[in-house]
């Protein structure tokens, strides 16, 4: 009873216009033995009710850890500084009992693999009824009827039945659609998904991924959708953020991002999916290398010894998120894709055979391929 | 269902191997075990005691009617110097071992009831100083023998200052007030022996759970961190110390027979120790039987339990 | 039950003393590579207990056997009795070396019956599996059905019964006893050496050396046997320890050394009946059973800390 007093109170005079979440200059770093590990390094972005925005970026580039931190679920050496406003407020220096207002109610989690994130000992209803019980104060009836009407709502058959088994008992897909229901449950006005859809089968994919939307449009929901697969916030987002080494490199609206590609990590993330319409045996385009060390980075661009576009420059001078001509269109690189700088400096390499880290860089099939500098 | 039933078959058989050894254990004995017993007797009296307990037979004879005595309540009988029968080993058997029984039921239901609350509350702060000062607390109690703890609290919490009694036995329905009251100190030994090492263990297992996705899960839905820990944390985390629990009951019984020689008890312990002293090996042989079987049984049944309390495994041996 | 329990590490010991309960700043220091001060003073205590067990007979201490009767019952450091003197005026102090020298003696003697035979036996069902390990692990299983103490007790019992025209000598019993504990340990360290066997036996190398063409007996002493080695010794250090206390719990129930012989067990059993009485004649070998299982299950945790380390590659 308090809880639900308390939250109506906090939440009573929400502004109804403008951002829903704001998120401005966030870091988070983690005290270890082997040092600082700077996971995200200087993130904003806004977003609205009833939009989505995708976080791309391969593993450790900081992407769930952001999504984390914007929620506040981070393990206790975690140093996290910035500013994160919901709904105007500030929540980023808040402790664990104030944000546990906000979790469940306010802003909710879908997991990676629900097999794991799943208590293995609990009955799914009860999973469900837990929220709604202990943040709505209802009667057990009126939550059990709630968590079927919720199951059902995501796709599960003979959800009554399946109130009373354990999560073992599911498939993959059935386990993430509770896992949404879970999510959901106390009508949240903010999700996160982190990667929901990577332990699952392709076939299941689409399918969850389409919940997802229905669900966000029926409840304007905000949803920040977090993923390593550009074809996944392909046709279902708002506008996109791609992340590396705990930085944006790159923040459009969808269709101009996809149109218009600036930063050559965006670039080659682009090419490295594979697509039906290459003849087969194709080379698969990966980028060479890997990310850097997020403990003591190197100076200048993070990505400059893996880009095939990279100048002396770019190795010294670290380039500012700035929207180069293109409104709402950003992008942090010294020689963009598709400019007139990024494609001298493109010709410059290919010449010379080399990048400015070292790395190789050539054209094979039409495609131009860099290594790893070793 | 199959399963049970081939479990029963197992237990049964080691029940028959179990009781085979104990009962040509007097064998063993040098000499002529009739002269231990029977010191003052004549040898046509030790003849005849001798062919009475079927030691002239071949080991498995001697075991055939030592079972089928044992298996229908006649556990042998107490002998006096000149060979005379006395007591009936049932009759005192069956008045002891409830005691013994009821004391290693006590001390495990002390022991988890003082021993999860610690191991929760050390998981939870793991790495603090609550946690860092029960470990070195834990380390110490451990290393000090169940025997040492009962004659220092003998000395302090029962003579010097006279707290509780320090020896014999009053039954349940007699004076439940002082039944437990007596039943306190051995209690409190063979519990303070266990609690370390259950705590410790529920902690590592708790310290592994919390790391685990399904509770960053349920922190999401914002449910307090106590509730995380009793309602979402401790179930998983207890298989590990149940199995302990259950594996341990069978050493309890065997600390448990110490001590009741300590306080006075009057249990099966008490009862063997009695044996020794007089020399009766033949009662001995029946009550060590006794308390190997109880041990064997105990065993089964702790492991029968198990399933029922892990769906996984429920369902898996169903599947 | 006939089936093994080795999806538990947890070994059930006797009389209480577990493996489980970690040694405070054992694993930091470990991870660290010096050696903590807790482990110096562990060994720097059992040298000292182990010498003095040992060197006995030629050390300066007074008759354990024979007192004055003007002694008796003298408390901690009166006349010249570091622990005072029993009923009899027999130096506690001295009791309490001679006592470790009987005490050490059986729990290192049935310890190492339990590492050889049993070691051995596991080292082997580990290693050739299959039909030798079945075999083996039955007649373990078997054996384990016994609560241990009560089958150590009986075969004491039974192998030296005391006769009142013929009592034990100290050295019947202590041998005795070496051998009726040490059956008992038997199939404990059996089943730990097993499943470390099986774990080591399942790497490469050791099948690098079998594929080299040696003989299996040669692979299992020469590859398997290091490698379990630690394990073995961490457990026979905690070992050490149990039988101590085992047997204490054996001289309560008058199967240890008859008096006047002392062990740490008996002097403590002989007043167990009024401890009020002269409590510093239990109190000091109670002390010393404390320290020496206190020192033993912190190096026994030490040695696995340690070793474990291999394992958990950082």
């Amino acid at each position: 009873m308090n809880r639900r007093k308390r939250g109506a109170e906090r939440f009573a005079d929400a502004p109804l216009d403008g951002a829903l979440l704001d998120v401005v200059a966030v870091k988070t770093a983690f005290e270890t033995d082997h040092g600082l590990v700077r996971a995200v390094d200087g993130v904003s972005f806004s977003l609205e009710r009833g939009k989505t925005i995708g976080i791309v970026g391969e593993s450790g580039c900081g992407k769930s850890v952001l999504s984390r931190s914007i929620m506040g679920l981070l393990p206790s050496n975690a140093r996290r500084s910035g500013s994160i406003l919901f709904e105007g407020r500030e929540i980023g220096d808040a402790p664990a009992d104030v944000m546990r207002d906000y979790w469940g109610t306010q802003m909710a989690m879908v997991f990676q693999d629900p097999m794991t994130s799943l208590n293995p000992v609990m009955k799914i209803g009860k999973q469900i009824t837990e929220s709604l019980r202990y943040h709505l104060d209802v009667s057990k009836d009126y939550a059990t009827e709630t968590a079927q009407a919720l199951l059902q709502s995501v796709g599960i058959p003979e959800a009554k039945r399946r109130l009373r088994e354990y999560p073992h008992q599911l498939s993959g897909g059935m386990r993430q659609r509770v896992m949404i229901a879970i999510a959901l449950a106390c009508g949240p006005k903010l999700l996160f998904a982190d990667e929901p859809t990577t332990a699952l089968d392709v076939t299941v994919q689409a399918q969850i991924l389409d919940l997802l939307q229905a669900q966000q449009r029926e409840r304007f929901m905000a949803m920040v959708l977090v993923t390593h697969d550009l074809g996944v916030v392909a046709g279902r987002t708002d506008d996109i953020a791609v992340m590396y080494a705990g930085r944006i490199v790159e923040k459009a609206p969808t269709r101009s991002l996809f149109a218009q590609v600036r930063h050559p990590y965006t670039e080659a993330l682009l090419k490295s999916i594979p697509k039906l319409t290459h003849p087969s045996h194709t080379r698969l385009e990966a980028i060479a290398g890997r990310p850097p060390d997020l403990v003591s980075p190197p100076p200048g661009c993070k990505f400059a010894p893996r880009c095939p576009y990279a100048q002396d420059r770019c190795l010294t001078e670290e380039p500012p998120l700035l929207d180069g001509g293109i409104p709402g269109h950003e992008f942090r690189c010294w020689f963009p894709v598709g400019t007139e700088a990024g494609n001298e400096a493109l010709a410059r390499n290919l010449a010379a055979g080399t990048a400015a880290a070292g790395q190789p860089v050539r054209v094979e099939q039409d495609a131009v391929v860099t290594e790893a500098v070793s | 269902m199959r399963t049970i039933v081939r479990r029963l078959i197992q237990l049964v058989v080691v029940i028959v191997v179990v009781t085979f050894f104990t009962s040509v254990l007097t064998r063993l004995l040098p000499g002529d075990p009739t002269t231990l017993i029977a010191q003052f007797a004549t040898p046509d009296e030790r003849e005849e005691l001798r062919a009475e307990l079927g030691l002239n037979r071949n080991v498995v004879a001697q075991y055939g009617s030592w079972a089928t005595d044992f298996f229908t309540g006649d556990m042998g009988t107490y002998y006096a110097g000149t060979g005379v029968r006395g007591e009936d080993v049932y009759d005192r058997a069956k008045i002891a071992l409830p005691k013994s029984l009821l004391l290693i039921f006590y001390a495990q239901v002390v022991t988890l009831l003082i021993a999860v609350p610690l191991g929760v509350i050390t998981a939870y702060r793991a790495g603090k100083r609550v946690d860092r000062w029960a470990n070195t607390v834990a380390f110490g109690l451990v290393a000090i023998p169940a025997f040492v703890l009962a004659a220092l609290l003998k000395l302090y919490l029962g003579l010097e200052w006279d707290l509780l009694p320090t020896i014999g036995w009053i039954d349940l329905t007699d004076d439940p007030v002082e039944h437990f009251r007596h039943a306190a100190m051995p209690v409190i030994v063979l519990a303070v022996g266990q609690i370390a090492v259950y705590a410790r263990l529920l902690r590592s297992d708790m310290v592994a759970t919390l790391q685990e996705d399904f509770i960053l899960m349920a922190k999401s839905k914002g449910i307090s961190n106590r509730r995380i820990l009793w309602r979402h944390a401790l179930r998983p985390s207890s298989l590990t110390l149940l199995t302990v629990a259950g594996l341990n009951i069978g050493t309890l019984l065997s600390g448990a027979l110490v001590i009741e020689i300590i306080f006075d008890v009057g249990g099966i312990g008490s009862l063997i120790y009695d044996a020794i002293n007089r020399r009766q090996y033949f009662a001995l042989q029946s009550l060590i039987a006794l308390v190997a079987i109880a041990y064997v049984v105990v065993n089964f049944i702790v492991d029968l339990l198990y399933t029922v309390l892990d769906p996984r495994i429920r369902s898996a041996r169903i599947a | 039950m006939l089936e093994s329990r080795d999806s538990t590490e947890i070994v059930p010991t006797p009389a209480g003393v577990s493996t489980v309960t970690a040694a405070p700043g054992a694993d930091e220091a470990a991870h660290r590579r010096r050696m903590p001060i807790g482990a110096w003073l562990a060994i720097a205590w059992l040298v000292f207990v182990g010498g003095a067990a040992l060197l006995a007979p030629v050390l300066p201490i007074d008759d354990w056997k024979f007192g004055t009767f003007r002694d008796a019952r003298d408390g901690w450091f009166t006349n010249g009795h570091w622990f005072g003197a029993d009923e009899s005026g027999r130096d506690v102090f001295s009791r309490v070396v001679w006592g470790g020298r009987s005490s050490l003696l059986i729990a290192v003697g049935s310890i190492a019956i339990g590492v050889l035979v049993g070691g051995f036996l596991g080292l082997c069902a580990g290693y050739f599996g299959r039909r030798t390990d079945s075999v083996l692990s039955a007649s373990f299983n078997i054996m384990l059905a016994f609560p241990q103490l009560v089958l150590a007790l009986t075969l004491v019992a039974v192998l030296s019964p005391f006769q009142e025209e013929d009592p034990p000598t100290r050295w019947e019993r202590v041998r005795v006893m070496i051998l009726a504990i040490g059956i008992v340990s038997i199939p404990i360290l059996a089943r730990i050496t097993r499943a470390n066997a099986l774990a080591w036996s399942q790497r490469e190398f050791v099948m690098a050396a079998k594929a080299q063409g040696a003989r299996s007996m040669r692979v299992m002493f020469r590859e398997v046997l290091p490698n379990v080695i630690p394990a073995i010794l961490s457990i026979a250090l905690l070992g050490i320890g149990v039988v101590i206390v085992i047997e204490g719990g054996l001289a309560l129930f008058g199967v240890s050394v008859s008096r006047p012989d002392p062990t740490w067990g008996n002097m403590i059993a002989g007043e167990i009946s009024d401890v009020q009485k002269q409590p510093h004649v239990w109190q000091a070998p109670a002390l010393f059973i404390f320290v020496t299982v206190l020192a033993l299950n912190y190096l026994g945790d030490f040695v696995r800390s340690r070793f474990d380390v291999r394992e958990s590659a950082i």
